[in-house]
C-alpha cells in the first residue's frame, strides 16, 4: 500500500508518496537525498536522527513518513541561512564539538531544542548534560559538546 | 519492519471502526513503544490506526483537587505544565523524567499506561497517587487497571481517553533508572491524602503494585525511618541481566526511603 502526504522540508513544499510503513528517517535520506540526518541504531536509542516537527526535536527513526503530513520539518540541511551557519553549528565548529562527526546533526538539532526549552535562562552543564541524554556519541566526546551548547546558547540568547 | 495499512482515524467513532474492520489492527498514539516493536518485527498488525487526528484527545486541566491528563498528553508537556508543577509536583517530575527529551516529545500517558511496560514510570504513578482511567466506555480504579506483564484491565478495542489523579497532600517519586535505556529498575511513588498513604512500586514486579506494609507504618509515622527496616519479599519479583529479584526488593526499600523523604521536602 502507498499513502500520499504533503509536508514542508526545510521551507520547502514537498508532496510526499511512499509505502505506508516508510520511516519519516528513510523518506528524507532515500526520497529526497537529505543524508545529514543518520541512522546510529535500530532502539530509537541513538539520537542520530533527530529533527524538528513544528520546531520540536523528535526521532525521525521512530516516526512513519506519513505523520509528517501536514508539519514543518527541519534537518540539519535546513538550519544554515544565506551560507551563514547556525550559532549552534558555528559553536560546534569553534569548539571542537565533534570527532568524526556522525552523532552531530543529531547532537546539533537536539541541542537547538535545549537552548529554546531554556529560553532566556542561563543553561548550565547539569542541564545540558541530563537533556542530552537521547543523544549518544560513539566517539565519546561529551565534553567539548556540552561545551558548545552552552556557548551557543549565550549566542541564541541574545538574538 | 513488516507491512501494514496506515489508517487515520478523525474520530472516536472512526478509531474503533476501523480496528474492527482490521484483521489484527493496533492503535498508535505517539508511537514510542509501538514502532520500536514493528522495527524489530516484534509484532504484526494489519493495520496501524493513528489516533493523532482525533479530536480533544491531548490536553491538561487542574480543577479543584483533580489533575485530568488526557490520553494522547506527551510527557514534556506534562513535565513542564505550570500547574502540575504546583499540584502534583512529583508527577512533573515522573513525566520529566522518562527515557529523554525526544521520547518526551511524541510519547503520551495513554500509550504508556495502555502498554503497560514492567519497567514504565507512569504505572507508580497511578498505583501510588490512586488515579482513575477513563475510556470511551467506562471507568476504571487504579488499582484495578494493571493485571499483569504487558496485561491491563483493558478490552481489545478499548481506548483510554483520560486519567485522573487526586492532588495529594504530598507525594514523592523516586527511580533508579537503568543507565542505557531510563527505563525504571526500580521507581516509587509515595503521596499521602488526608491521613491516606499509597506507596506505588514500578520496575521490580510483573506490574506496579502497592506495599501494604509501608503505607501503614507510613499512616502511623510519614518519615523516612518509618519504611526503612521494611523489606519486601523477592520471590516474584524481576530477575535479568540489569538487577537480581533481591537487588530490586533492597532497591524498593531505598527508593521509598528516598520518595518519602522528597515528599517532606
Ligand atoms: C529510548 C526510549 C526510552 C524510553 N524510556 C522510558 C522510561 O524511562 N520510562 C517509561 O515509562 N517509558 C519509557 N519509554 C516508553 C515511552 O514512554 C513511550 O512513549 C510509551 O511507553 C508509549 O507511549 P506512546 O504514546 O508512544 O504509545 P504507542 O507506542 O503509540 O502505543 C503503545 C501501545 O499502547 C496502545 N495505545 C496507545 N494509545 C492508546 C489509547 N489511548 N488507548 C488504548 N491503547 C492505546 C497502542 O495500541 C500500543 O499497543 C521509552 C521509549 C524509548 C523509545
Ligand atoms: S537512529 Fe533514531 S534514535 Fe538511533
Ligand atoms: S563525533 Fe563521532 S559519534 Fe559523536
Amino acid at each position: 500500500m502507498t499513502v500520499s502526504f504533503s509536508m514542508t522540508v526545510n521551507g520547502k513544499p514537498v508532496k510526499g508518496e511512499c509505502e505506508d510503513r516508510t520511516l519519516l528517517v528513510q523518506y528524507l535520506r532515500e526520497h529526497m537525498g537529505l543524508t545529514g540526518t543518520h541512522v546510529g541504531c535500530d532502539t530509537t536509542q541513538c539520537g542520530c536522527c533527530t529533527v524538528h516537527i513544528d520546531g520540536i526535536p523528535m526521532k525521525s527513526c521512530t516516526m512513519l513518513a506519513v505523520s509528517a503530513d501536514g508539519c514543518e520539518v527541519t534537518t540539519i540541511e535546513g538550519l544554515a541561512k544565506d551560507g551563514q551557519l547556525h550559532p549552534m553549528q558555528d559553536a560546534f565548529r569553534e569548539n571542537h564539538g565533534l570527532q568524526c562527526g556522525f552523532c552531530t546533526p543529531g547532537m546539533v538539532m537536539s541541542a537547538i531544542g535545549i537552548v529554546d526549552r531554556h529560553r532566556g535562562e542561563k543553561l548550565d552543564e547539569k542541564t545540558v548534560r541530563h537533556e542530552l541524554e537521547g543523544n549518544i556519541c560513539r566517539c565519546t566526546g561529551y565534553h567539548n559538546i556540552v561545551k558548545a551548547v552552552l556557548a551557543a546558547s549565550e549566542v541564541m540568547n541574545k538574538a | 519492519m513488516y507491512e501494514f495499512n496506515y489508517r487515520k482515524a478523525a474520530s472516536l467513532d472512526e478509531a474503533k471502526d476501523l480496528f474492527s474492520k482490521g484483521e489484527d489492527a493496533k492503535y498508535m498514539s505517539g508511537g514510542m513503544t509501538l514502532l520500536p516493536t514493528l522495527k524489530q518485527r516484534l509484532a504484526r498488525p494489519s493495520d496501524v490506526i493513528d489516533l493523532a487526528a482525533v479530536p480533544d484527545m491531548s490536553g491538561i486541566a487542574v480543577t479543584g483537587d483533580t489533575v485530568s491528563i488526557k490520553a494522547r498528553t506527551p510527557h514534556a508537556v506534562v513535565a513542564a505544565n505550570a500547574e502540575v508543577k504546583k499540584a502534583i509536583p512529583a508527577l512533573a517530575k515522573l513525566a520529566g523524567g522518562i527515557g529523554d527529551p525526544m521520547v518526551r516529545n511524541r510519547g503520551t500517558i495513554g500509550g504508556s499506561l495502555a502498554n503497560n511496560d514492567p519497567a514504565a514510570d507512569y504505572p507508580a504513578a497511578i498505583v501510588g497517587l490512586g488515579a482513575t482511567i477513563h475510556t470511551d466506555r467506562r471507568t476504571i480504579a487504579g488499582d484495578d487497571f494493571f493485571q499483569g506483564l504487558f496485561e491491563t484491565a483493558l478490552e481489545e478495542d478499548e481506548l483510554i481517553i483520560q486519567v485522573d489523579f487526586p492532588i495529594p497532600d504530598k507525594a514523592g517519586y523516586m527511580k533508579f533508572p537503568n543507565p542505557a535505556s531510563r527505563y525504571c529498575i526500580v521507581g516509587v511513588m509515595v503521596s499521602s491524602k488526608g491521613g491516606n498513604v499509597r506507596v506505588g512500586v514500578t520496575g521490580a514486579g510483573a506490574c506496579a503494585f502497592r506495599v501494604k506494609e509501608m503505607e501503614d507504618a507510613l499512616k502511623a509515622n510519614f518519615a523516612a525511618e518509618a519504611v526503612e527496616k521494611i523489606s519486601i519479599p523477592d520471590g516474584d519479583l524481576n530477575s535479568d541481566i540489569h538487577a537480581s529479584a533481591e537487588y530490586r526488593a533492597h532497591l524498593v526499600t531505598v527508593m521509598a526511603k528516598r520518595a518519602v523523604a522528597e515528599a517532606n521536602g
